[in-house]
């Protein structure tokens, strides 16, 4: 890598690696795709300067070179032309050259980043306003589970991602691990991807798919495959049933505050399926689909007045005394 | 068939000087009053106003993209909704796109092309008029809409289903489709009148060969406009249908799929790009000749390189659609015919470069911007290189990268030239010239201004920002480049202000103009400034492809047309020999009121289906009322 | 500027036909883009035949009766109509007058018709997206039928009058041209809305 670059890389990566919502950058590549998609944007890059400089050299050259006097009669016989037209279509096929030669480039980078693994983990993700649907799916329906805006996978493993939308097109895209793919309602698109190192990565809906665009983000988080493993077997168990009074009070009054009607928890009487699955929400690292991080006091703020923290969504404001807030928040932590 | 003058018909070979004149003055003059005004069919007046009317879109795009920008400046900033914030970026798109950049240029090209061909008026001027209005109509309709709070706010390329019904259940997406309608009618009609002007309307002796490059950029992009714009006009009327009488088309439940949506939207919404940036190496022909003083290195490549774009256009729509789940190999394919594009614009670039190395330039304002131009326009076909690829595509789609890449091809490739074009041909249009002084500072603030606001968004989106967001968080740390692109993009605003002073000032104190104020080479500049109502009192008769140059003494003309009605001489397609005297068209209100039915039927439409039954009765009168002989000699020949 | 008067054009002609006018390539531009507006509706009809496994979608395809007699109907107008043209350029009055309401009758015969094609097609627009697609190309069709129609019966009425001058003559030909382009572009239109169902 030239040294340009790589004073390049260092000034972009200096802004996006300080986040602590996860890496989303093309610059930081930690997956076999987006380490290749780099590698083509370099090529294309260096060539990109290349011409440009030489542009404009050519042009500032042109600007100040030595002139005929001024006075001198508009020259409108060309003798220059037909010497000036053969550099000019040497120029020509020089772009053509260029140009043919990128697009090599280009679809080379292309079949290896789509390259398909038979053997990749597969997980379907379903895109919802304004919020993910991850469903881990297995041969048989107890190794088959669902979860939202987080994703987990094993590190070193191709993982193939079924694709499809709910409502409108959203697009799936985490920039550390690969490029992006569409959501298209009525289509099934799919895409594969390594993570090489483990790490949490962060991704976000890339478009426009309404009024809380912006807020539609989600977490891959990359493990070491035994550890995925262990998350895996933990995540196909039902719920943790709350150890204690406040925390089965807090589940009696999800039930009877309307939250089950949406939410599902597998393993007790809510079973909603319009909203995201909460079976282990206690575990998850945010809420509100990447908006805020998962603590106590977002979550308590979250539940009091969603409308404030991300106006528009499905999720209605529930008039709760704080005594009940407490037990339903309780409740929740708990599910781990 | 043959039918000779009148023996006792007043004809411009009888009179002389200002007798002449101030006959022809007399029967090309635009009527008094505001009736007159409303009824006026003039190229010059029609134009001026279609100029002014974009400039005010322009105007009113730019704050809210100052907006948007304050907004994005830091995290989490509340000074918009989500609400808002959606509409005002979809209102910002549309009305840059749609009520500014083609407008603007079709607004040149009505002022300049019969001028520059050496006619009297444009072809079809009562279609020019109706073109106007519903231009007009279609702005406002859509401005007022936002005022009301039914500004679209879908995005300004509206996909299904986010724009179906079912997911957008107000009128905000009809708002947007129907603005689309009406600014499509304007743009046709105005691509018909430039082709046949262009064919037919050419001054003698002016062969394909000698018409100057701006007419030669306009012809091009009429023609683009023709085959693109038909496309997208099935889009946003189906995208009604299914709004409003439940038809399929993009319902995935039903047959219909929205990927066809984006195709249809896509195969126009490409070639808009070449319709906006055509124009726009116009300009900068036009410019680069006069001020490098000599004429443009390549005349025959950069016609090809035009027509070639041209047809290249239509062969890469499916590059805005990388990541939607194409076949792979088809995707790669469009990724070349995307790159091939380079090949042509590269041509253009090396004839300017050669022309400016070759010339002896004179570093006035409008050079200052082509030479701004180039410098960005090349930075933007280069990152669009990067976007064509699809590996590359698929991290910098719908990103800040891509935002930053457009405004560097439309605002380096169409907004700089055009700036500079202001400077060039306010002279001509206004009698004045602009201030040279004030020139310069608009032309670094500009170019300065541009530079900060938008470099930045590569990194943003190379950093992951996606575009359309609202606001982000702090931790994701985008909020220095914003900030920074925030301030490059007040002072860029600060630039156009300054054009807006210089103009204002400049109307009353600017220093006087005459004809040929830059001594450059092209007919409209062998007229006075402003020209005539007439635009020339006789014909101009070219010999050369760059007449004023050829010859600075005198112009050779052609007599015999009426002097007591409005003739203009129709030439032959190829050699311009002339064949017809043809009568052109008196002013008239019927293109007004035409365009007011079709506005009540256009509006009414997105609210029931019957406005079909019921509005369309008032078009047909006014269509016929239009067409109806007035009884006028000219008429009963 | 000095102006030397190199050539007089008063001799010239104020009208003329076909290409040599100005309004015959007028006609021109709009029948291309009115052309490239039939050819994407084709290409839509033609992508939503592609993703879609059945076709039509839950419904029998067009009865073929009234598209066929449309079909024999405009391509026997094509004979008044350049009879039209001929006595036009023959700039004879009474036949012209005669041609254009022979035309305008076979215009309104079509469009009952096409009220027929509408009630056969068996399907209604919001049945499918084939249904939406079968009545968009049918409906912009029609609306070009009905525009000329509307045109030959303006222009028939004008004949009648004091303003039936030898400039309208030329009118007369645009007008006979477009019909042309209504006829021809109704032919590979019959072939997708009747035939392709039933492939």
């Amino acid at each position: 890598m030239p040294v340009w670059v790589r004073l390049f890389l260092v000034l972009c990566t200096s802004w996006s690696l300080a986040g602590c919502a996860g890496r989303q950058s093309t610059l930081d590549p930690q997956g076999l795709q987006s380490e290749q998609i780099l590698h083509t944007l370099f090529i294309f890059l260096a060539v990109a300067a290349i011409v440009w400089v030489a542009v404009v050299i050519v042009l500032g050259v042109g600007m100040v070179r030595r002139k005929r006097l001024a006075d001198q009669p508009l020259d409108l016989h060309q003798p220059f032309e037909e010497r000036t037209g053969r550099v000019i279509l040497g120029l020509g096929v020089i772009t053509t050259v260029i140009v043919l030669g990128l697009s090599f480039v280009s679809y080379a980078g292309q079949r290896t980043v789509f390259a398909k693994d038979e053997n990749a983990l597969t997980l379907k993700i379903i895109g919802h306003q304004w919020w993910w649907e991850v469903r881990y799916e297995a041969d048989s329906p107890h190794q088959s589970f669902v979860t939202a805006n987080e994703i987990r996978i094993p590190t070193g493993q191709p993982v193939k991602v079924e694709l499809e939308s709910a409502d409108v097109i959203h697009s799936f895209w985490v920039p550390s691990l690969t490029g992006k793919m569409d959501l298209i309602t009525g289509q099934k698109n799919e895409l594969q991807f390594t993570a090489k190192n483990a790490g949490v990565y962060r991704g976000q809906c890339a478009e426009f798919c309404g009024l809380q665009h912006a807020h539609m983000a989600f977490t891959v988080i990359a493990l070491p495959p035994d550890e995925f493993a262990r998350w895996r077997e933990h995540e196909n168990q039902s719920a943790n049933s709350p150890a204690d009074q406040l925390g089965k009070q807090g589940e009696a009054l999800f039930r009877a505050r309307g939250c089950a009607l949406c939410h599902n928890i597998n393993g007790t009487m809510a079973g909603g399926q319009l909203g995201p699955d909460l079976t282990h929400i206690g575990s998850r690292t945010t809420i509100a689909a990447g908006t805020l991080p998962n603590t106590p006091a977002t979550l308590g703020a979250w539940i009091a007045d969603p409308q404030h923290i991300k106006p528009g969504n499905l999720m209605p404001k529930m008039p709760l005394q704080s005594d009940e807030m407490i037990a339903i928040l309780h409740y929740l932590e708990q599910l781990k | 068939m043959s039918m000779a003058a009148e023996p006792n018909e007043l004809r411009d070979d009888v009179l002389n000087g200002l007798r002449l004149s101030r006959q022809l003055e007399k029967v090309w003059r635009t009527p008094s009053g505001l009736v007159g005004a409303l009824m006026s069919v003039d190229h010059k007046v029609v134009g001026r106003r279609y100029i002014l009317t974009a400039f005010a879109f322009l105007l009113l795009g730019g704050i809210l993209a100052i907006l948007m920008r304050v907004q994005l400046a830091g995290p989490e900033k509340t000074f918009l909704s989500a609400d808002k914030y959606n509409q005002i970026f979809t209102m910002h798109g549309s009305t840059m796109m749609f009520l500014f950049a083609v407008p603007v240029m079709e607004a040149f090209a009505v002022y300049l092309v019969p001028l520059m061909v050496g006619t009297r008026n444009i072809a079809f001027p009562r279609l020019n008029a109706f073109s106007y209005w519903m231009f007009l109509f279609g702005g406002c309709f859509l401005w007022i809409s936002f005022a009301l709070n039914v500004g679209p706010d879908v995005g300004w390329f509206a996909y299904v289903p986010l724009s179906s019904l079912q997911y957008t259940p107000t009128k905000r997406p009809d708002v947007w489709a129907q603005m689309i309608t009406f600014t499509e009618v304007a743009a046709l009609a105005v691509s018909v009148e430039i082709v046949v002007t262009v064919f037919k309307l050419r001054a003698p002796g002016m062969t394909l060969d000698r018409i100057p490059l701006f007419v030669w950029a306009m012809l091009v992009t009429s023609f683009l406009v023709m085959f693109a714009m038909p496309s997208v006009m099935v889009a946003s009327t189906s995208l009604i249908l299914d709004r409003l009488v439940n038809t399929r088309f993009y319902d995935s439940s039903s047959g219909g799929h929205p990927l066809l949506w984006q195709h249809l939207f896509w195969f126009f919404g490409h070639p808009e790009v070449y319709i906006i940036f055509i124009p726009g190496t116009g300009m900068v022909s036009a410019i680069l000749a006069t001020f490098a003083r000599r004429p443009v290195i390549g005349y025959p490549v950069v016609i090809l390189s035009l027509i070639a774009t041209g047809f290249l256009s239509f062969g890469l729509w499916v590059h805005h659609m990388f990541v939607t789940g194409l076949p792979q190999l088809g995707a790669g394919l469009f990724t070349a015919s995307s790159m091939l594009i380079a090949v042509p614009s590269g041509l253009q670039i090396f004839c300017w470069l050669a022309t400016l190395w070759d010339g002896r330039p004179v570093y006035r304002t409008p050079l200052l911007f082509v030479i701004g131009f180039i410098v960005i326009f090349v930075l933007g076909g280069l990152s669009g290189v990067m976007v064509a690829s699809v590996p590359i595509d698929t991290q910098v789609h719908d990103t800040y990268f891509v935002v930053a890449h457009f405004h560097y091809v439309l605002i380096g490739g169409a907004v700089f030239p055009l700036v500079g074009a202001v400077y060039y041909w306010f002279p001509k249009i206004a009698g004045r010239m602009l201030s040279e002084r004030l020139g310069r500072w608009n032309f670094w603030l500009a170019f300065i201004g541009f530079n900060v606001a938008f470099f930045p968004m590569h990194i943003l989106g190379l950093i992951g920002m996606p575009r359309r967001v609202y606001t982000y968080t702090a931790d994701m740390d985008w909020a220095h480049l914003n900030l920074l692109s925030s301030g490059g993009a007040l002072i860029f605003a600060l630039s156009f202000a300054l054009l807006l002073v210089n103009v204002i000032y400049s109307l009353r104190k600017g220093e006087l103009a005459g004809d040929n104020p830059w001594n450059a080479s092209t007919l409209e500049w062998a007229t006075s400034s402003p020209p005539p109502p007439q635009n020339f009192d006789r014909i101009p008769v070219v010999k050369h492809r760059d007449p004023l140059w050829a010859d600075n003494e005198s112009l050779p003309v052609v007599a015999g047309l009426s002097a007591e009605r409005r003739e203009v001489l129709l030439t032959s397609l190829a050699e311009a020999e002339p064949q017809i005297r043809e009568a052109s068209p008196e002013p008239s209100i019927w293109p007004l009121l035409a365009a007011i039915a079709t506005t009540v039927f256009f509006i009414g439409s997105i609210f029931t289906p019957w406005a079909v039954l019921w509005g369309t009765p008032p078009m047909a009168v006014t269509l016929i009322g239009w067409f109806w002989p007035a009884g006028s000699k000219e008429d009963e020949e | 500027m000095r102006q030397t008067i190199v050539r007089n054009v008063a001799e010239l002609p104020t009208y003329g036909y076909g290409p040599r006018s100005g309004p015959w390539w007028g006609a021109m531009g709009f029948m291309a883009l009115e052309g490239m507006g039939f050819a994407i509706a084709v290409g839509a009809y033609l992508y939503l035949y592609a993703v879609n496994p059945t076709w039509p979608i839950g419904a029998s395809p067009p009865d073929l009766w009234p598209g066929t007699a449309e079909v024999a109907l405009y391509l026997l107008s094509i004979i008044p109509n350049e009879y039209t043209n001929r006595v036009a350029h023959r700039q004879d009055l009474a036949k012209v007058r005669i041609c254009l309401v022979v035309m305008a009758a076979i215009g309104i015969a079509l469009l009952v018709l096409r009220g027929f094609e509408f009630a056969h097609l068996n399907t209604r627009w919001d049945n499918s997206a084939y249904g939406s697609i079968v009545w968009l190309i049918l409906g912009l069709h029609t609306t070009h039928l009905a525009t000329d129609v509307g045109d030959t019966v303006v222009l028939a009425v004008l004949m009648f009058t004091r303003h039936a001058k030898p400039r309208r003559f030329s009118d007369v030909t645009d007008n006979v041209f477009y019909w042309n382009f209504v006829v021809l572009a109704w032919l590979p239109l019959y072939v997708l809305l009747d035939w392709v169902p039933r492939l």
